[in-house]
């Protein structure tokens, strides 16, 4: 269970100590401007000084109020510096995180949920920062104070404070309980309705598509006044917390009035305090009642701090698929450079960790899987989707790890090395390669930062992206929107490709895309991949390894051997000339790909022919 | 601004929908008379005090006394009652305002909202409303309030002296109206650049996120992961430069309450001293003015709030102000009656997205009989899909003569013309309910049978009845449960049960495997057989399953 906790470290700790100071400091100093009133009301109203007598003590007046402007402006500025630091401590470590947990685990999250944690989730902390802490800590710190102050005045009235307070206190603890659960209910409330109107707008055409769209007018209608009805229900029940709280602060305000005015008609009690009692009562309240209005923002704050620490406390895989290995460092790690590019999957079992919604054990996606590829050979894995292809080439780029079996390059094993330097090794295509906002070139060169742009070129022409580069408005300095909006599918993967020139690595791991992309690009990359699957060597002379996850089955055939998968196994591998030619299970695939089932087409009764279509575009 | 009042409050004669400026007022008056009771509660209180100075008789005191209890009870009371009349009225011109919105935007969908950026502008439509909500709470009431209180409090004021009451209207204005100014000013640089920031800090942490996997294989995770940090730390400067203004307008506002003490005290005590006032009111007379100052203190949230709901509303009524791509002719002819199909015709016809906007069909002339199948080929981009949003009027066409069953499309009202189409389209959307909901939607009176019919025929049966919830599965916001084979079968079982005498199918096999695919052509096949269908492909489909062949663009 992911708690709300947040640790405050160093500066950021030392800014918010200062901003309750100064809270605090402005709190006491609104008292002594109190006790000082009262003070000069009594010398006029009690024995007559003339102005120039009392100037002196509103001089004082004056300066404990600016002093107290000073106290409010320095509580703002330090505590948001403080909140500044926290975000920005909160969000490095978030995203440390999410790249030591790897892909595996962001795939499982939907992603804007991710970046909502990491920007809203930890916006939400501004307040919970800036406002509900001060407010909670001055709570407990300023009621004391004044207490103290009442206390040292006059004990009898430091009593009625000593009865209401904590009376109200516990009021307000046993509606809190309740309250807190209400508070959530009621964000829950505010942001349903907001999400269902979303939704209609969002569907709007799919409604007009079936004629459904007008009559949506009375459902919201409908909705919205029942959502306001439930809504006010909830509400109701917290303003009867706010009652409480009113009613406490007036009643005591109240009983100190007149509880005073009866000892000070007796004589008992001196005018000048009496008056100062009546104005500290309100200010003895006043930072429980700031901390009832500032109550929600803790509750939008600690919801997002949850969420942070549920991706927080998820575990990282044993060797973190990220930057920072913490695997205990082997005196000699191989240097994966040195490696010969022979990769051997020995019984591999690999099972995707389980969301962190803690949704239920997964099956694996990988069931004691064996192949080789020699260095030097281009292999495609085959079969349906969920055979575990992509998972091939998720374990080889380190983002996953295998349960059991043996994942090794060159006879030494995967989590033997250094994962900063074996990716080194690697260039990537992946089915959904993303773009970054950024410009093309940018783009290619996130494969190499300090290429040169004749290599960058070269690197495109290779990938037939050049062309349609050289179209943008900008070319190769055309900015890419969010998520490279602007370009097709097959532009996008065709940047990939690009990438992959461009690094030169002497493995590929190519994911094929499974999406349509038009003829053009389709042929234009099914081209570049099969250049691609004819390996070849790197520009410095190593022969290059090249795995694809084939999800069509023409580019296969371009391989050196075809490894069949079904249900994370490998079930069979060959080349394809080998495979094709026998019954098994690429034939099974390949008849299926093909449409070549004439046993299942009925017999065509006579269809119009094809001349019933008179036209086109010319 | 004004727009949005009348519309909510004065709903005018025509519509014959209640105003609620009676609810309104309502909320402002009892706003005011919170205020005023503890004004009145700490004002008594000190006149309270200061006679008890003097007399000897707690009889003389009784009816202060009185008074002290009348405050202290009836500002509990009114304030629960203040907040549940203010949340009641706002509740019910939301709702008002919500059916206005989607009256005035569903003749517009999906053409004029599709300039712009996808999500966004829904996005953005949802949260103006909820800025809406704040409107009536935060904006409107407050200051109106906040004038009344001045207001007695003033006239109370003078009662003693006029230049009291001058006093107090006076730092009144400088707090209430003045500052927030002030403050709105100062803050409207660091405001628009944090909101900038913000955005550029989403679209970084985006990238990060979405690009992990290949930042870190190319080795570039430190990088970017710098540059996230800088934009971080850039809206944190930002942000405390607003928090320099917020604290700076806060620390001026709490130093303008005492100097109102201050002076109404120098002001004051002259008289006192030359006689002209009773001392017994010298207490009364600061408190009352420093008190009543605490209602213009949320007038600085009320002008940032102004300035949001001026952008909101402003954007909002932009949007519903927009022509509708599509109107429905005066004279309506009836729709085709439809056995079997309808021939469409399909004759020079030239559309773009807007006057500006290049020409996405230029000339695309074909025919298709009644019961008969058609494959539209053609590259990504060639305006395929244009084709689908002009057969169901979203958008309207420039040139051409398109007929269904004989009937001109233009003859016909949208809705009957949306009648006679069934579309399946490419991405489909997908109502955060359940699969059921979801496929009812597209015909209410469904039976169950003709439901499961529908999803055994676009191959979901299965699934679905592998599910632990079957049919009452939840999909989820968008249908994001769903994988995409699962969301376009779901799209072609809606477009079964429609049973439209013409039927579109949009890429039906684009995310399917090779087996499932052929299931799903032997099952559509007789269904196709009863009505004239085309088949959106941007690649060339097997011969045997359509009877000829368009290519676009």
């Amino acid at each position: 269970m992911p708690r709300e906790r947040l640790s405050i470290r160093g500066p950021a700790r030392r800014l918010l100590f200062g901003a309750t100071a100064a809270g605090f400091g402005a709190g006491a100093l609104l008292a002594g401007q109190s006790v000082l009133l009262s003070l000069i009301i009594d010398r006029v109203f009690r024995r007559g000084w003339d102005p120039a007598r009392i100037a002196p003590l509103l001089g004082w007046v004056i300066g404990l109020l600016l002093l107290r402007a000073l106290c409010l402006w320095l509580q703002e500025i330090w505590a948001q510096r403080a909140a500044g630091q926290v975000k920005s401590a909160l969000r490095t470590q978030l995203t440390d995180h999410l790249y030591a947990l790897g892909p595996a685990y962001t795939r499982t999250q939907r992603s804007g949920d991710l970046v909502n944690a990491a920007v809203e989730g930890v916006e939400a902390l501004d307040a919970y920062l800036t406002q509900f802490l001060p407010a909670r800590y001055l709570a407990g710190l300023l009621p004391l104070f004044i207490l103290l102050l009442v206390f040292l005045l006059d004990p009898w009235t430091s009593l009625i404070l000593l009865f209401t307070g904590p009376m109200l206190i516990l009021l307000l603890a046993l509606i809190g309980g309740r309250a807190e659960a209400l508070t959530r209910q009621r964000f829950a409330e505010l942001s349903w309705m907001s999400a269902f109107f979303l939704d209609l707008l969002r569907g709007l055409p799919t409604l007009k598509l079936f004629g459904r769209s007008r009559e949506q007018a009375e459902t919201i209608e409908e909705i919205s006044r029942a959502y306001g009805k439930s809504t006010l229900e909830v509400l109701a029940t917290a303003f009867q917390s706010s009652l409480v709280m009113e009613w406490a602060a007036t009643a005591a305000t109240a009983m100190v009035a007149l509880e005073t005015s009866l000892r000070l008609m007796n004589g008992v009690l001196p005018f000048e305090r009496a008056l100062a009692l009546l104005l500290l009562t309100p200010e003895f309240f006043l930072p429980l009642r700031q901390f009832a209005v500032k109550y929600h923002m803790g509750a939008a704050g600690k919801a997002a701090l949850e969420r942070i620490n549920q991706v927080l406390e998820t575990p990282a895989p044993a060797a973190p698929a990220g930057t920072h290995s913490a695997a205990p460092r082997f005196d000699s790690r191989p240097d994966p450079q040195q490696l010969p590019m022979r990769i051997r999957f020995e019984g591999v079992t690999l099972r995707y960790p389980p969301g962190a919604d803690g949704g239920e054990e997964r099956p694996p996606a990988l069931r004691c899987l064996s192949f080789t590829a020699e260095a030097g050979q281009s292999v495609a894995l085959v079969g349906a989707s969920g055979a575990g292809k992509s998972t091939v080439i998720n374990a080889l780029a380190g983002f996953v790890l295998p349960q059991s079996g043996q994942l090794s390059v060159g006879g030494v094993p995967l989590a033997r090395l250094e994962m900063e330097a074996w990716r080194r090794q690697i260039a990537w295509m992946p089915q959904q390669p993303h773009l970054f906002h950024g410009t093309v070139a940018d783009n290619i060169r996130l494969a190499r930062p300090d290429a040169a742009p004749e290599e960058l070129v070269s690197a495109a022409q290779s990938a037939h992206a050049h062309e349609f580069i050289t179209q943008l408005p900008q070319g190769y300095e055309t900015r890419l929107g969010e998520g490279g909006a602007g370009l097709s599918g097959g532009q996008r993967q065709r940047l990939a490709l690009a990438r992959v020139f461009l690094k030169d690595a002497p493995l590929v791991l190519l994911d094929e895309i499974t999406a349509n992309l038009d003829e053009e690009s389709e042929a234009l990359v099914r081209g570049t991949l099969e250049t691609l699957l004819r390996a070849g060597r790197t520009g410095d002379g190593r022969p290059r390894t090249v795995l694809l996850a084939a999800h069509r089955l023409e580019l296969a055939r371009a391989a050196d051997r075809i490894v069949v998968m079904d249900r994370g196994r490998a079930v069979q591998s060959g080349p394809h000339g080998q495979l094709a030619s026998v019954d098994g299970p690429y034939r099974a695939l390949l008849r299926a790909y093909t449409g070549d089932c004439a046993d299942q087409d009925a017999p065509d009764e006579v269809r119009p022919s094809a001349d019933l279509v008179t036209g086109g575009v010319p | 601004m004004r727009r949005l009042l009348a519309l909510t409050l004065w709903p005018g004669r025509k519509s014959g929908a209640p105003g609620y400026v009676g609810w309104l007022l309502l909320g402002i008056l009892l706003s005011a008379a919170t205020s005023l009771t503890n004004v009145g509660l700490l004002a008594v209180s000190a006149y309270l005090i200061s006679k008890a100075a003097l007399v000897r008789e707690s009889s003389d005191l009784s009816l202060l006394i009185t008074g002290v209890r009348f405050f202290a009870l009836a500002r509990a009371g009114l304030r629960y009652a203040e907040r549940y009349v203010t949340h009641l009225a706002t509740f019910r011109i939301l709702t008002r305002l919500r059916v206005w919105f989607y009256r005035a935007l569903e003749p517009l969908a999906p053409a004029r909202l599709q300039g712009y950026r996808s999500g966004d502008l829904l996005t953005r439509i949802a949260a103006d409303m909820e800025t809406l909500e704040n409107f009536y709470l935060r904006v409107v009431i407050p200051p109106l309030a906040a004038a009344l209180v001045i207001l007695a409090a003033s006239l109370f004021l003078g009662f003693f002296d006029r230049r009291l009451a001058w006093a107090l209207l006076l730092f009144a204005l400088i707090t209430g109206v003045l500052l927030p100014w002030v403050n709105l000013r100062l803050s409207r640089g660091p405001a628009a650049e944090t909101i900038r920031l913000r955005a550029a800090l989403n679209a970084a942490l985006v990238d990060e996120l979405e690009g992990g996997a290949d930042l870190l294989i190319f080795g570039q995770a430190g990088r970017y992961q710098a540059r996230t940090g800088a934009l971080s730390a850039r809206l944190h400067a930002a942000q405390a430069q607003l928090a320099g203004v917020r604290g700076l307008s806060n620390a001026l506002s709490a130093l303008l309450a005492g100097l109102a003490g201050v002076t109404l005290l120098l002001l004051a005590v002259p008289l006192v001293t030359g006689g002209d006032l009773n001392g017994v009111y010298l207490a009364m007379l600061p408190l009352t003015a420093m008190t009543a100052l605490e209602a213009v203190q949320p007038m600085n949230q009320a002008a940032q709030m102004l300035a949001s709901s001026r952008a909101a509303a402003g954007r909002l009524f932009e949007l519903a102000d927009a022509p509708p791509p599509v109107t429905d002719p005066p004279a309506p002819a009836v729709a085709p009656a439809a056995q079997g199909g309808l021939a469409l015709d399909v004759d020079h016809l030239r559309f773009r997205y807007s006057p500006d906007a290049p020409l996405v069909l230029d000339g695309l002339t074909f025919h298709v009989p009644a019961g008969g199948r058609v494959a539209l080929l053609g590259p990504n981009g060639s305006g395929k899909s244009s084709l689908i949003n002009v057969l169901l009027r979203f958008w309207a066409y420039e040139g051409g003569v398109i007929t269904l069953g004989g009937a001109d499309l233009r003859t016909l009202t949208q809705d009957d013309a949306r009648r006679l189409v069934g579309v399946a389209p490419q991405q489909v959307y997908l109502f955060n309910g359940s699969l059921r909901e979801n496929l009812y939607l597209a015909d209410p009176d469904a039976s169950e049978e003709a439901l499961i019919d529908a999803c055994r025929l676009a191959q979901l049966h299965d699934w679905i009845g592998s599910l632990p919830q079957g049919y009452d599965t939840l999909v989820g916001e968008n249908g994001l449960l769903l994988s995409g084979g699962q969301r376009q079968r779901l799209a072609i079982a809606r477009a079964v049960l429609k049973d439209a005498p013409i039927l579109i199918l949009d890429e039906p096999a684009a995310h399917l495997d090779p087996l499932t695919e052929q299931a799903l052509w032997q099952a559509l096949d007789s269904f196709m057989a009863e009505r004239t269908t085309i088949i959106i492909s941007h690649k060339p489909l097997e011969a045997a399953r359509v009877d000829g062949v368009v290519r676009v663009g």
